[in-house]
């Protein structure tokens, strides 16, 4: 096979790599999800985070505006710091609230921002105050059996009677 | 045979093992540092990628879109029992740009390419051809090996990412052309889930390595094979049980490595 030729076919080749790779990125990965779009970093505190992960979406209203970059603990104060990149452009009042939520029923958790009322904005590096921390399923569940359990012995407060309370 | 003729024989093995160790690192590394006639005479390297590469490619894509489809049945089956046949793309994406691509690429181009590799090596020095060479006062590891190497090294990675691409093309054609997924949910499900610089680098990561393990491999093989006709068909052998085991092995370090938390 002559060299023009061969050149042409593993030109080819390695434009098919590429093409592959590309794809890759571009179609099955996330690389058009904001990567590289600016964004500035504001953190918040949360008593319990459950399940968040480092990437997890930070969402408004349903669309994503931003990422967890980062989780830390203080260990100070014991609450968990986590810290969000938001997209430059997309700007929050400063008493916006955060809560960590879980789409679906045992989907991904995200952040959840809702906007305050202030007139003055989020900057980088600013603390959002108010927080909702993640909901745990175990603790729900014994609070439920508590108070259920609460409110029983209030109902029968003489359950020493010699007749057993109905159940 | 006592006690002693024993532990006598498994000195030596071990003996043998290390140096073949050695050998094999020694080897590694002069190729490495003949490795400027790529950048001289880079047409070598382009006709050892045409051997390498373009040849592998049909046996590549057929692979990769039967693996597609395979993985887009059974992954359908098992989702469809949770009611989550929407994680469909997922599945199938992660499955074969962190695993199978590279994995499945590498055992393939052992079989198709580490063969050919170390069956011309072994015949070139059955029939003498390298030490012509060296009678020539041409470097056969520069002038043969050298291309040859990089020619592997730089067509593997591809050869991985067109398998995790076709592958991805097959799990799409029976996920929502055949069994009636949503595209939309498809993609939507796959691009929230696979992560650029995790899943996509780490896969192409090991593709590279893989490459070099195979063709080095194939070509220390060839280069070690006893110049007889018995001598390179077992080299050959020796090839695709080495490499594939070395592959499995790797990729289990790997993944350990790079998936870990």
């Amino acid at each position: 096979m002559s060299n023009e030729k061969t050149d042409w076919w593993v030109g080819f080749f390695v434009l098919l790599g590429l093409v592959a790779l590309s794809f890759l990125a571009l179609k099955a990965g996330n690389l058009n999800a904001l990567s590289f779009a600016p964004t500035y970093s504001v953190t918040a505190k949360f008593d319990n985070i459950g399940g968040l992960k480092v990437r997890a979406p930070v969402k408004s209203a349903g669309v994503v505006v931003g990422r967890v970059s980062r989780i830390d603990l203080d260990n100070k104060t014991f609450q968990a710091i986590v810290s969000l990149d938001i997209q430059q452009g997309v700007n929050f009042p400063v008493d916006s609230s955060a809560k960590i939520l879980t789409s679906g029923l045992l989907g991904e958790q995200y952040i959840g921002l809702e906007p305050g009322g202030e007139d003055i904005n989020l900057q980088a590096g600013s603390t959002i105050r108010y927080t909702q921390s993640a909901i745990v399923l175990e603790s729900l569940i014994s609070q439920f059996l508590y108070s259920s359990a609460d409110k029983q012995g209030s109902q029968n407060p003489t359950p020493n009677t010699g007749i057993k309370g109905e159940r | 045979m006592n006690l002693s003729d024993k532990i006598t024989v498994l000195g030596r093995k071990t003996n043998i093992c290390l140096v073949t160790l050695g050998l094999f690192a020694q080897f590694f590394l002069t190729i490495i540092r003949r490795s400027s006639i790529v950048f001289k005479r880079p047409r070598l390297v382009v006709q050892q990628i045409h051997f390498i590469g373009n040849y592998s490619l049909i046996i590549i894509a057929v692979s990769g879109l039967f693996v597609g489809f395979v993985l887009g049945l059974q992954g359908y089956y098992t989702l469809n029992r949770y009611g989550s046949e929407d994680a469909l793309g997922l599945l199938v994406a992660l499955s074969l740009t962190r695993e199978l691509g590279p994995v499945i690429t590498a055992l393939l181009f052992a079989g198709r390419a580490g063969t050919s590799l170390t069956a011309e090596i072994g015949l070139m020095k059955a029939g003498d051809q390298l030490t012509a060479m060296e009678v020539m006062a041409v470097d056969p590891i520069q002038r043969v090996l050298a291309p040859r190497f990089w020619g592997g090294v730089i067509a593997m990675p591809l050869l991985a990412a067109i398998f995790s691409m076709v592958g991805i093309i097959g799990g799409w054609i029976v996920g929502v052309a055949l069994i009636g997924i949503d595209t939309g949910v498809f993609w939507s499900q796959m691009q929230s889930g696979v992560d650029v610089w995790k899943d996509v680098v780490n896969g192409v990561i090991k593709s590279f390595i893989f490459g070099i393990t195979v063709s080095l491999i194939a070509l220390f093989t060839g280069w070690r094979a006893k110049p007889t006709p018995e001598g390179v068909a077992r080299a050959t052998t020796l090839t695709v049980v080495a490499a594939s085991l070395a592959v499995l092995g790797l990729d289990f370090l790997l993944t350990a490595l790079m998936f870990s938390n």
